[in-house]
């Protein structure tokens, strides 16, 4: 393993801002994993603590296969995640809507020409990430619906379930879309939480990573081969939306299945505690995602299903 | 020469370090004395930043005139100054009510600890505030009555506009200033100018201050720019509080540091709290603008019952019992 800096800029009165890789093997550069990229992802930087650790020990048994480059970065933005803020320390931006970057632009766009500059070469490209709204979520991978994606690859994860996501106008910022805009195909891999540690979900993503390296030839890994994936377009997920604002009362976990009409959650009057609105699933299937804050505002989706596949 | 005061290590790569830039003269001179400049304690107070600059800048300038040690502490709190945030980030807490903290403590109290420990028989600390964000002040010095005998002496030598002696508070007791006051180090807290931004006319007459404190205490030999005798204030019946009765749109119509005469038009406005002053018979004559609820070049709105501004009674010796955001 070699340690690397990637990027970094000097700090006024903190230490120097560092993005450190870790490097696997000699050759081409097959996968860049990327841990990270906000303040508040420790669950992703932990996935990659944990590969890294997992990789170091592969090396030295010797079950990476020559010729392969492999490289891990943990964090992107130490800076914020030891400040515990989300997004960037002064002018609060988002590095991952800032790809594919500007050498001569804010701190965040340098940030990202930065690190792009380094990662955009690597076939495979695999981010952990989290999602915009707070929440949980059953592990997935995620894809852009761009056209350039390909789901067979993604099923090599062997993850429960690959998920296509509709491109938005935002997405067009973030590093997923313009890894595969620059001919790295490249996958989103979500665990179940973001703020906190999932040592269970964090494994399966390990295993997931492990297995899609096996199945490239860029690793010898002999885990489960896991499970044959569903695909599923984030477009057709049973949405369950608030009515009220209130406390948010959860009845059922990520993973759960449900039936049609099963109550889900309570929103409760925050001062008097009366149940205000009762939530119910409005199909037969199971909580791929669920809003993790204990307060909602009104016709926010606090749960998405996705349908059982018999 | 940049030292570190205190270091403690964060989660990912990097060390949160206090560090202070020691100056010493060029030559021993056998003289021991020590001047500290603080600032930083809140991340988003930059007055201080162009303070200990310029400071800095004009001693290297003229290093043969320098015969004391003159330290230079430009962030005690550099987490929070590095992304302008008010308290130390990630535990959301005011530095400045952590002293005299604590070395066994955890973090935030074991840093407060290190810095007193440092400062501590410093022969005049300065510590540099700026108002917060919705405040602008004109250079003024803050002494708790407890210390004015040892700092009243030093206030008045200051080439500031206003000093103020206010009484005893429970919170006041775990600032900087009062931790090393209370061991014998004295300390002379400054407020001026505004939060985030720099007023360079405030800071470079606070630096032509430094420089005359220095001469004083017989760290500089070198030319110093006279300096103003400032307003005293020890009674608080010579220190008035405009509160707005009403929310609404700030809009000043008197500069800071004006002297105001009673009933004149133009330093009225619809929310102007001058106006307010004269409506209820009082007469604004021979007092002192010091300062204002809302930046006047940002027009900020207001809410009710805010002190909207405080003017004092030019040329007397008030006292201000209140105390604000030291």
């Amino acid at each position: 393993m070699k340690k690397i800096t990637i990027y970094e800029i000097q700090g006024l009165y903190r230490d120097k801002f560092r993005v450190t890789g870790y490097e696997f093997g000699e050759g081409e550069k097959s996968v860049c994993i990327v841990g990270s990229m906000r303040g508040n992802e420790v669950q992703q930087l932990y996935c990659c603590s944990q590969l890294i650790k997992k990789l170091k020990g592969m090396e030295a048994e010797g079950r990476l296969v020559p010729g392969h480059k492999i490289l891990v970065i943990p964090c992107v933005n130490p800076y914020s995640v030891n400040i515990q803020k989300r997004f960037w320390t002064v002018d609060n931006t988002d590095i991952n809507r800032m790809f594919p970057g500007y050498d001569l632009g804010e701190t965040t766009q340098r940030i990202a020409d930065g690190v792009f500059r380094v990662i955009s070469a690597y076939r495979f490209g695999i981010q952990f990430t989290s999602f915009y709204m707070p929440g949980e979520f059953m592990p997935h991978v995620r894809m852009m619906d761009s056209g350039l994606e390909d789901t067979e690859l993604a099923k090599q994860f062997g993850m429960p379930y690959v998920v296509l996501r509709k491109v938005r106008p935002y997405d067009t910022t973030t590093l997923n879309y313009n890894w595969q805009i620059w001919e790295t195909q490249a996958f989103s891999m979500y665990t179940t939480t973001t703020t906190r540690i999932d040592r269970k979900s964090a494994r399966e993503a390990e295993r997931g990573v492990l297995t899609f390296m096996h199945k490239q030839g860029i690793a010898y890994y002999h885990g489960h081969d896991g499970y044959l994936s569903q695909i599923v377009k984030d477009v057709d997920m049973a949405s369950v939306r608030t009515g009220s604002a209130g406390l948010f009362e959860p009845v059922v976990s990520v993973g759960d299945e449900v039936e049609r009409g099963q109550i889900l959650a309570r929103i409760l009057d925050p001062c008097e505690g009366e149940a205000i609105e009762e939530l119910s699933a409005p199909i037969d299937g199971i909580i791929f995602f669920m809003h993790g804050e204990p307060l909602t505002y009104a016709n926010t989706a606090v749960f998405k299903l996705v349908v059982r596949e018999e | 020469m940049i030292t570190t005061v205190a270091s403690v290590a964060l989660p990912v790569d990097e060390k949160l370090r206090i560090q202070k830039n020691r100056i010493e003269p060029e030559k021993d001179t056998g003289i021991k004395k020590r001047i500290s400049i603080v600032t930083g304690i809140h991340g988003d107070e930059l007055e201080g930043q162009y303070v200990c600059f310029e400071l800095n800048r004009r001693i290297g300038a003229q290093k043969e005139k320098l015969c004391g040690i003159v330290d230079i502490y430009p962030a005690l709190n550099p987490l929070g100054i590095d992304s302008i945030t008010r308290g130390i980030p990630a535990f959301e807490l005011d530095m400045n009510r952590l002293f005299p903290g604590d070395a066994a403590g955890n973090m935030t109290e074991y840093l407060a600890a290190r810095a007193v420990e440092d400062l501590s028989g410093s022969d005049l600390v300065m510590d540099i505030h700026a108002s917060n964000i919705y405040l602008m002040e004109i250079p003024q010095i803050r002494v708790n009555a407890h210390h004015a005998e040892l700092l009243l002496p030093l206030a008045e030598e200051s080439n500031v506009d206003f000093v103020w002696v206010h009484g005893a508070s429970t919170v006041l007791e775990s600032t900087l200033a009062y931790s090393l006051n209370s061991t014998g180090t004295p300390t002379l807290v400054v407020e001026m100018g505004v939060g985030m931004r720099i007023t360079r006319v405030y800071d470079d007459q606070l630096v032509d201050d430094i420089f005359h404190l220095m001469k004083k205490l017989g760290i500089w030999e070198g030319e110093t720019a006279a300096v103003r005798q400032p307003i005293v204030s020890c009674d608080p019946k010579d220190v008035a509080y405009l509160n707005a009765a009403t929310g609404g749109l700030f809009v000043p119509a008197v500069k800071h540091g004006a002297k105001l005469k009673g009933g004149r038009a133009d330093w009225t406005d619809h929310q102007s709290v001058f106006r307010r002053c004269a409506g209820r018979g009082e007469s604004a004559d021979g007092w002192y603008a010091v300062y204002d609820q809302g930046v006047p070049d940002c027009g900020r709105g207001v809410f009710g019952g805010t002190a909207a501004s405080c003017i004092s009674k030019f040329g007397c010796q008030p006292q201000l019992k209140g105390q604000r955001n030291m």
